[in-house]
């Protein structure tokens, strides 16, 4: 096999050098992106092999794959590629065809174009299938990478992060360590000028009122009223809450309780819009995503795991995710870091070469939630600074896109 | 639903005289309890005064009731109503899917291979 180019690569890991401010590559929008990835990105689960191969002797030099499965056409999911693919955190952009599917390869190019970014498509029937497709994916990767690599970077404000939070593996703990301790993160970083996203209105049964009553407008607390009136719905049609059978065995008894544990991670701020996935926030703020799809129920359920919803932070311009475990989540990201926040002690204590942040010394009594979330707030920081996720060192590059529809937000959901 | 009569990131309430240490008092109004490490079974812990020995091990997260809970009663945990009791609760038993429904959608959980109760 002729896999030479895959030895030229880069020796030197790319990203930034430790540096004590924070530091970004600036792009054409204005942007900043914390990391400078290049996305291999499959335009249908036939060319996903061909775009895993040709990332594999990258895999510790930022190349991430992320892709859509469907054949058929999804404006949901042409969007998101949209959002991911042109995301601050991504310099260069390899989009892999078999060919024959429905997406529109040619939009998509023409979008990350238009973005300023490098971008090729290598269609896989054209090129003369998988062998040639790789090698040929292989050289341009090599060669973007090091263009990147030679990129210089700007100074970078707390102000212009945007930041995302999901949990996930969540058990009786998470509700009192590890949620309310991102929730006083996100409070720092909303003070800062950050904006910061928190999600899964079926996680948020239960809490609508008293989440509505935080909105900047009566009219926005409607609207988030009913947007987890709809997630109720959809998940009740589908017979199923979102709850996973470990959340009981950790301590969880309903998807009430679980609620108002997953709730705590939106912190205390005033909440200043609601966005959809790939909807980016205007300016700094909290944001709730409405991640439940609008309509008739279809194509199943809203979000099958958490990188589904991590995606969709993701596509919302989120640089990096804060997750909160109890259970003990190992999952990362493609193109932002995931910040693990263990929220049970002893979670922590089994599964600690995975988890960032060891929350549940709040549970026993050796933290505050001030001080944790103090440290979650600055380990963000430093991801700007050089410092890298324990997910990220582990080389995890989750990622998950499925079919969703959804109708475009009106004008009360983002008031100011 | 009631709001609760506190913002819900703030510290969890000191544990009130006359309970074990292990456990968490989330919000006053609470009726259960959280445990914060795992509690063997066989033990005796004091709650509000009452010495209960548990007859199966209380895992970390897990809740146990803070005083008598009459079926139909709401579960209070986070100042907030989490779900409904489906029998009669005695004072320093579990609360869990055993006997405990949302008031939303069913939870669904594995049963070992023993059928034993979920977390156990």
């Amino acid at each position: 096999m002729s896999m030479a180019i895959a030895t030229e690569v880069a020796p030197v890991p790319p990203g930034l050098a430790q540096t004590s401010t924070m530091r970004g590559w600036l792009r054409r929008d204005g942007r900043k992106g914390i990391r400078n990835t290049v996305v291999v990105a499959y335009l249908v689960e036939c060319a996903h092999h061909v775009a895993r191969e040709i990332a594999i002797p990258f895999r510790e030099h930022d190349v991430h794959v992320i892709g859509f499965p469907g054949c058929y056409p999804n404006p949901y999911a042409e969007t998101m590629m949209q959002r991911l693919c042109t995301h601050p955190n991504v310099g260069a952009v390899l989009l892999i065809s078999l060919g024959c599917e429905s997406f529109n390869k040619y939009a998509l190019e023409r979008f990350v174009r238009d973005s300023g970014r490098p971008v090729k498509t290598i269609v896989i029937q054209a090129t003369g299938g998988t062998r040639k497709s790789m090698e040929e994916g292989r050289a341009f990767v090599a060669e973007q990478r090091a263009a990147l690599d030679a990129e210089p970077t700007v100074p970078m404000d707390p102000s212009e992060l945007v930041i995302g939070t999901v949990c996930g593996g969540s058990d009786g703990t998470s509700g009192i360590s590890g949620n309310p301790a991102a929730g006083r993160a996100f409070d720092m970083f909303v003070a800062e000028g950050a904006a910061c996203i928190f999600e899964e209105t079926g996680e948020l049964i239960g809490c609508e009122h008293i989440m509505a009553a935080r909105a900047v407008t009566p009219e926005l607390g409607e609207i988030l009223e009913a947007s987890v009136a709809k997630a109720a719905r959809y998940y009740a049609t589908l017979g199923y809450g979102s709850f996973a059978a470990g959340n009981a065995e950790g301590g969880l008894t309903t998807i009430e309780e679980k609620s108002m544990g997953a709730y705590a991670k939106s912190g205390a701020s005033p909440i200043s819009g609601l966005i959809k996935p790939g909807d980016i926030p205007p300016h700094g703020g909290l944001y709730l995503l409405d991640v439940v799809p609008d309509g008739e129920v279809r194509f199943g359920f809203p979000n099958i795991n958490d990188n589904a919803e991590i995606a969709e932070l993701i596509a919302c311009g989120s640089h990096a995710v804060l997750f909160v475990t109890g259970r003990g989540s190992v999952v990362g990201s493609a193109i932002s870091p995931v910040v693990k926040i263990c929220a049970n002690p002893e979670t922590y204590r089994r599964m600690e070469d995975d988890m960032d942040v060891d929350a549940g010394r709040i549970i026993e009594g050796r933290a505050g939630l001030d001080e944790v979330g103090r440290e979650i707030h600055d380990l963000v920081v430093d991801l700007a600074r050089g410092k890298r996720t324990k997910s990220e060192e582990l080389a995890h590059q989750e990622f998950v896109l499925g079919y969703k529809s959804f109708e475009p937000i009106g004008p009360a959901c983002l008031p100011v | 639903m009631p709001n609760p009569s506190r913002d819900l990131s703030q510290q969890p309430v000191p544990v009130t005289a006359g309970t074990d240490s292990r456990l968490l008092l989330l919000f006053e109004g609470d009726n259960v309890f959280v445990a914060r490490m795992r509690i063997r079974a066989g033990e005796t812990v004091l709650v509000e005064g009452n010495g209960v020995t548990l007859a199966a091990d209380l895992p970390l997260g897990h809740k146990l009731a803070r005083r008598p809970i009459a079926a139909g009663e709401k579960i209070v945990k986070y100042g907030a109503p989490i779900g409904t009791a489906t029998e009669a609760i005695p004072v320093g038993t579990p609360v869990h899917v055993h006997n405990v429904k949302s008031d939303y959608t069913p939870t669904y959980h594995l049963m070992d291979a023993n059928k034993a109760e979920a977390g156990r």
